[in-house]
């Protein structure tokens, strides 16, 4: 699938398109598909993303995962501060993002 | 150490408020991100992996206490409660948010400190000898010549949009300990025989991509020259490095392209134009700026001695203290690479208790070194055991400097958007596998890069890691046989790279060969010199 | 918003700007506009004759103009010195500061902007072309 990434522009937080919003969840995160281009484009220039891009990921049971280890680790934290680390839904979060 | 004046103050006071106005167009909308974005590089703020990075300037790696306390504050009031000291001898913040970026800046001026071209293309934080004012193998300081060079770099009108970034490092001393050949300009602290203060200028090192040892354009520039000889080898760059390319755009790739002799003639030419300008301050600025490098009042006649019956205590001392100018003094260093920890780290609470020390123990002074270390470095030897014992209570006395796990490693894809692997999980694997070998196996600088802007300065290590991405996953390459030192040499690929487990068994293999190979008295490094590269590529690849 | 602005006190050069070759080809021409990759030097010869220089910044990243603006100044130009092209408000300053008197950005500048940048920093650290007095000169006297 396909979803888009970014930051908030306020906070620098890593986000997600939610297909309504912008949400630090990436479980919450929906298939852009072949509208992603023109969603980006919108939303950054309304302010309402920073930087966005649109990646591929695998469909999950507990939401998208990140086809590549840099979204994963933008999705989770810095795999060496797990305390830092958002609250995975799945307790094995380390094989999740590695 | 330098003390700010009124113009000094007002200068970062009126860039606070620059930036503060260039965030609100920013939100506004005013200014596009790419219009943003170079100017919040040159005031140091990065869009990382994970919110905003904030790299905040130590000039030459100089602070005080007040200072310190300051770093600390910023890490608990507006991140996460932790620094990142780097190898520009500057702290890096890693969960900044861009509205409160204007507050931050606000509350370092009022320390006397800044984020000012800690990032662009443009003049960074020069840096230096971490042992400067201290150690008794250097002509003078060299740290009020970095003071001014610090001012007339700043908001230099004409090269704050050069092709590329630019660093410039100084020492004063035959020893380098500030990787000084590997800067777009090193420069030597030297003196001629007439006795004579000057410089030996280099131009062209760097890592990266193209990694040089800078050539040697000035065998003795005088200290009146000084800043005219800057201003003209900078113009030149400005005017003739490459714009077409990012890849080939420092001042290493044109130096390279047109050759350093003659490089040396159109800045010598340049030089005796400017030199007609009137841009170098008169001695008397020298002698104000000089003023605060005094030698601190240190107390005389005190002993050499040390107790060292006890063996951690003795560890420490051997490993991380070096011989100071004064009697009875010493030069410590503060390791920031406990054995299985984040290279460089350090809490808000390490930073604080640092400052109490420095300012107890040390004249109230500290330094950072390239290699992500803290030095105190004037420090009684009759001090030395408490300090140890305070250091030790709060994990900062890894007896490690110049050890396998004094690791130099950059924060990698952890961290960093650059990055193209992870760098500090394998450094924690070679801390933590070889820690207690390291004291048979001696000095070795081991330096880690989580991708080709070489961060981590991979080039100069003894033994030097590249993290790659290799169709989608980390892979990391082994380089052998660099040096940031006076002997300055790059690191040679070993050949095909490795996983996260596989570098770390192929390093030990490297030193297994090592320890069977060396004759008395040689480091890694000589033996690899001694013996050359083929004997250990067998070992590691068999 | 302006679309160009000016701090001189002479009426403004009616002549277009020809190209560099175009001016070293011709023997009258009294303005003439420089590429961002063309060497100032080559103009030193003619400046008496020479009322407008418009320097080139095709993107604000390219810093060679400045260079360019204080070499003619250093040289001794007196005519108007224009910065044309990715312009924007956080880089007159330093035009200012490295002789470009006059301005034409690509896109429009709000004046008051521009007067906010101009006095904002109230010192400077270093001697460049537009006379003003850097800190160690201040210092000293």
């Amino acid at each position: 699938m396909k979803i888009a990434t970014g930051n908030d522009l306020a906070t620098g937080d890593v986000v997600w398109w939610d297909g309504e919003g912008w949400t630090r969840h990436v479980e919450d995160a929906t298939e852009v598909s072949d509208h992603g281009a023109g969603l980006i484009a919108r939303e950054e220039a309304a302010r309402r993303v920073n930087g966005p891009y649109i990646i591929d990921a695998e469909a999950t049971p507990h939401g998208p995962r990140p086809a590549h280890i840099k979204d994963r680790i933008r999705a989770r934290g810095p795999t060496v501060r797990p305390d830092l680390n958002r609250a995975p839904i799945d307790p094995a979060t380390g094989s999740w993002v590695i | 150490m330098y003390k700010y004046d009124t113009y000094d103050q007002s200068i970062v006071d009126a860039r606070v408020e620059e930036f503060r106005d260039q965030v609100a167009r920013r939100m506004s909308g005013e200014l596009s991100e790419d219009q943003f974005k170079p100017l919040r590089l040159m005031n140091g703020l990065y869009l990382q992996l994970h919110a905003y990075m904030l790299r905040v300037a130590i000039p030459y790696g100089t602070l005080d206490g007040r200072q310190m306390r300051m770093l600390a504050h910023i890490a608990r009031k507006y991140d996460k409660g932790y620094g990142h000291f780097t190898t520009r001898q500057n702290i890096q913040y890693n969960w900044i948010e861009l509205k409160d970026a204007g507050d931050i800046l606000a509350d370092l001026a009022t320390v006397e400190m800044h984020a000012i071209q800690t990032s662009g293309n443009c003049i960074r934080n020069t840096t230096s000898d971490q042992y400067a004012g201290a150690a008794a193998d250097e002509v003078a300081d060299p740290r009020p010549w970095a003071e001014l060079l610090r001012q007339w770099s700043t908001f230099h009108p004409e090269f704050s949009y050069l092709p590329r970034k630019f660093k410039v490092a100084i020492i004063a001393s035959d020893d380098d300990r500030a990787a000084m050949r590997l800067h777009d300009i090193g420069l030597q602290l030297t003196k001629n025989e007439a006795g004579e203060t000057g410089f030996k200028v280099f131009v062209g090192g760097g890592m990266g991509r193209t990694p040089m040892v800078a050539p040697l354009i000035r065998e003795f520039l005088p200290a009146a020259d000084y800043l005219s000889y800057l201003e003209a080898c900078l113009r030149v760059y400005n005017r003739y490095g490459r714009r077409d390319n990012i890849y080939k755009a420092r001042i290493k790739i044109l130096v390279h392209e047109i050759g350093a002799d003659e490089y040396r003639r159109q800045v010598e030419k340049e030089f005796l134009h400017v030199k007609t300008l009137g841009i170098d301050p008169p001695a008397e600025e020298f002698e104000r700026i000089n003023a605060f490098f005094q030698p601190p009042a240190w107390e005389e006649g005190l002993s050499d001695e040390l107790a060292l019956s006890d063996p951690d205590f003795k560890l420490w001392v051997d490993q991380n203290v070096f011989a100071h100018k004064q009697p009875g003094y010493a030069i410590a260093t503060i390791s920031l690479k406990p054995i299985g920890g984040i290279p460089g780290d350090a809490s808000a609470e390490q930073i604080d208790l640092m400052a109490d020390l420095a300012e107890t123990y040390s004249f109230d002074e500290l330094r950072v070194t390239h290699a992500q270390n803290i030095v105190l470095p004037h420090v009684r030897k009759a001090d030395l055991h408490t300090i140890w014992q305070k250091l030790d209570a709060a994990g900062l006395a890894a007896a490690n400097l110049d050890l396998i796990s004094d690791i130099i490693a950059c924060p990698g894809l952890d961290y960093c958007s650059l990055a193209n692997a992870r760098s500090i999980p394998v450094a924690q694997k070679i801390s933590a596998r070889f820690a207690d070998r390291e004291a048979d196996l001696g000095e070795l600088k081991l330096k880690i890069s989580g991708c080709i802007n070489a961060c981590g300065h991979h080039h100069a290590g003894h033994i030097g890691i590249l993290g790659v991405d290799r169709k989608g996953t980390e892979n990391y390459q082994l380089l052998l046989g660099g040096s940031g030192a006076e002997d300055a040499s790059l690191g040679r690929i070993t050949g095909p790279g490795f996983d996260e487990d596989g570098i770390v068994d192929a390093i030990e293999r490297t030193l297994d060969r090592y320890v069977a190979t060396r004759e008395p008295g040689e480091r890694f490094l000589d033996t690899y010199r001694r013996v050359g590269f083929e004997t250990f590529k067998e070992a590691i690849y068999g | 918003m302006v679309e160009g602005l000016r701090y001189r006190d002479d009426a403004a050069h009616e002549e277009p700007a020809v190209t560099l070759d175009a001016f070293l080809d011709q023997s009258n021409a009294t303005a003439v506009r420089l590429e961002s990759d063309e060497d100032a030097r080559k103009l030193l010869p003619f400046l008496d004759r020479l009322a407008l220089i418009e320097v080139a910044f095709p993107a604000f990243r390219d810093g060679r103009g400045y260079s360019a603006a204080r070499i003619l100044r250093e040289a001794g130009y007196e005519g108007e010195l224009r910065a044309a092209g990715d312009v924007l408000v956080d880089q007159i300053h330093y035009m200012r500061r490295c002789g470009f008197d006059a301005f034409a950005p690509d896109k429009p500048l709000d004046p008051k902007a521009v007067e906010r940048a101009l006095n904002r920093y109230s010192n400077v650290y270093q001697k460049a072309a537009d006379g003003g007095a850097p800190a160690w000169k201040l210092r000293h006297g």
